[in-house]
């Protein structure tokens, strides 16, 4: 047998990578997409093993996980790995990992950066739109055949002048208040803490935020504190013109008390694509004219999964060549998520 | 000015109604069973019409009211209006502009979102119930492409500064290149579709504009291309648009405007690249009691001897 060249491993000297559950990617595109030539994949879901069993058998060794929101990274899964240094995530929010856990370990998460705030931004503004001018609704109206027999739409309201309290200004909330911008609106926002040099008025807390503006967009991460952060109180604020959407978590809203809201006529309407018990939605808001909905899809476009796919494998890489990560979380700054 | 008699050619806005009541006598011309006989009895007191999109001034009106002053049009758009008629016979002619153009703008960009994002039918989806069976499929990112305007007046100006905020680089044609403007400007129309991702119609209709969409822009726009028409329903040859559409060789479009409205084609009610809206362009509680605050205050203007506010002829 001729000797390996040290430069060309073969398939099985590679680096596993663990990934627990199929990411959305490999749904769409093949388990194949983050593929390279340098490491390989360790898929726990094909086996009929109990995951602790399988950890305990086949992942000793493993020093990296491929997790995406679905596949939650808990503290049981970080313990049956005794030499694992790094967490890949492809979603935008870290909710599902135990950043304790691995700050503990010193274990370092790559996250998906800001490859996907232009899309969500995006998102936030054609939810925004759509609600105030009833683009969805009218679409149906005019679908339906009933413009011929029904004649005039009902107004919609202007987006121009709209006060938008962001809640979260980072990555993606700025984003959202640079476009928004350009439409006229004035932009406030909530955060853990006020951004130096930034000239948005700043709202210590929600409520306030709420009580002074039209529109409120939620950006921010699940996290302990931001669990039901959207309250009966802050939609109250937020008041009967108020429209809120939220393209960031479901669990950041009391959703039963949102439902109720805008079956009752207490805000303008929403714009979701998020949801607490996805993909349950609650049916009260299907008779809803008001509530525009989508199914977790803010950051799901062709080109989103192209820089993921680009900066998945890159990260990656990096890592197994000992060279900086492209995206490390800075875990000292993280707020908990109990889960 | 109780005994002036003001023409309303159609149902536009009650807000407006009840106020031009308030100050003139109000014809309301779509309860008129009898149109000719009302006018021969009614003409001599009839000094102002006020239109719409719908409906104006066309030859035929004119001719038939010796006593008109002034054409105030509840819109921006003045295709309705038979301008040269008016300006023959010193007839004024008062229009919207302004007041509508950041509604108009944001439509523009709403139906950008929802045709390349497949908001409209993302929505349908969840209302389905068949999220619980799976995700729904990818759709266009929107920031960064390519955005193409046909008419950088008021409208195609808003729609640029907007799209720009997406980092969505702007292209346009129109009648002349204006040098002061940092856009790249395409010489003619199948050039800035060939060269764009989404194509905007923001320009007046006018002889030279009636299917300024025909084949062979639709062709150049292609299979990945986006068609956004906020103009009017004329401004694009209609079946044309409806065979690329379901023969899948134009990407999608988003129309607000159809050649006949409200009758809008039947076969683009299936197809999930397409948004349709019923002519909503300047469709906010806002901006409708500004355009109608704009028409009065034209009437009023007009009929105290003072400076007409908005005035086009």
């Amino acid at each position: 047998m001729a000797p390996e060249n040290p430069s060309h491993p073969s398939e099985n000297d590679l680096p596993y990578v663990l990934i627990l559950k199929p990411p959305p990617s490999f749904v769409i595109f093949g388990d194949r997409f983050f593929n390279s030539t340098k490491f390989r994949f360790l898929k726990a879901y094909e086996s009929p093993l109990p995951l602790a069993h399988f950890l305990l058998a086949h992942a000793q060794s493993v020093q990296a996980i491929l997790s995406s929101g679905g596949a939650p990274v808990t503290a049981d899964t970080i313990r049956l790995m005794p030499l694992l240094r790094l967490v890949v995530t492809t979603s935008q929010g870290l909710n599902h990992i135990d950043l304790s856990e691995c700050r503990r370990r010193g274990i370092v998460v790559a996250s998906a950066g800001t490859i996907y705030s232009a899309d969500c931004a995006d998102s936030v503004v054609a939810l925004l739109i759509d609600v105030l001018r009833k683009v969805s609704a009218a679409d149906r109206f005019v679908k339906q055949g009933l413009w011929s027999s029904q004649g005039e739409y009902p107004l919609g309201s202007k987006l121009g002048g709209k006060r938008v309290g962001i809640v979260g200004l980072g990555s993606i909330g700025s984003e959202v208040a640079k476009r928004l911008e350009a439409f006229g609106c004035s932009i406030s926002y909530n955060s853990r803490k006020k951004k130096p040099f930034c000239s948005y008025p700043f709202y210590l807390n929600v409520r306030e935020l709420a009580a002074n503006c039209d529109a409120l967009i939620i950006c921010c991460a699940l996290t302990d504190e931001t669990h039901h952060l959207i309250n009966k109180e802050v939609l109250s604020a937020l008041g009967k013109d108020g429209v809120i959407v939220n393209i960031a978590r479901g669990p950041i809203m009391d959703e039963k008390e949102l439902v109720r809201c805008l079956v009752e006529g207490e805000i303008r309407g929403a714009g979701l694509d998020v949801f607490e018990h996805e993909p349950d939605v609650p049916n009260e808001l299907f008779a809803l004219d008001n509530v525009v909905m989508s199914p977790h899809n803010a950051v799901f476009t062709w080109e989103s999964f192209e820089d993921l796919r680009k900066l998945v494998v890159g990260n990656l890489e990096a890592f197994f060549s000992n060279e900086p990560l492209l995206t490390p979380v800075g875990l000292d700054d993280q707020p908990h998520f109990s889960g | 000015m109780e005994s002036i008699g003001v023409l309303m050619v159609c149902p536009m806005n009650s807000y407006l109604e009840h106020e031009l009541e308030k100050r003139f006598n109000l014809f309301r011309f779509w309860t008129v069973p009898e149109k000719s006989a009302f006018l021969a009895t009614n003409k001599n007191s009839i000094r102002a019409v006020v239109g719409n999109s719908s409906a104006g001034a066309d030859a035929e009106l004119i001719e038939v009211l010796p006593k008109l002053e002034i054409v105030a049009s509840f819109s921006v758009g003045l295709d309705k209006i038979d301008l040269a008629k008016c300006k023959e016979k010193g007839i004024r002619v008062t229009n919207t502009p302004d007041v509508l153009t950041d509604d108009v703008a944001d439509l523009a960009i709403g139906l950008m979102l929802a045709v390349l994002r497949k908001l409209c039918e993302s929505d349908r989806y969840v209302r389905s119930g068949k999220w619980k069976k799976g995700d729904y499929r990818l759709t266009t990112k929107f920031t960064g492409k390519k955005v193409g305007i046909i008419g950088l007046g008021r409208i195609g100006m808003a729609v640029a500064k907007r799209a720009e905020a997406f980092s969505c680089p702007i292209s346009y044609y129109s009648r002349t290149e204006k040098p002061e403007i940092k856009y790249k400007y395409y010489p003619g129309v199948v050039e800035l579709a060939a060269n764009c991702d989404i194509l905007v119609v923001a320009c007046s209709l006018t002889e030279e504009t009636l299917h300024i969409i025909n084949r062979e822009v639709i062709d150049a726009l292609g299979p990945k291309g986006v068609l956004i028409n906020v103009g009017r329903g004329p401004h694009v040859d209609e079946p044309e648009l409806v065979s690329a559409l379901v023969e899948r060789r134009l990407g999608g479009a988003g129309l607000d405007v159809f050649e006949h409205e409200p009758e809008v084609p039947e076969e683009l009610f299936g197809l999930d690249n397409v948004v349709l809206l019923p002519h909503v362009g300047s469709g906010t509680v806002e901006t409708r009691q500004a355009m109608a605050d704009l028409v009065i205050g034209n009437l009023e203007a007009h009929f105290l001897n003072r400076p007409l506010l908005t005035p086009v002829v």
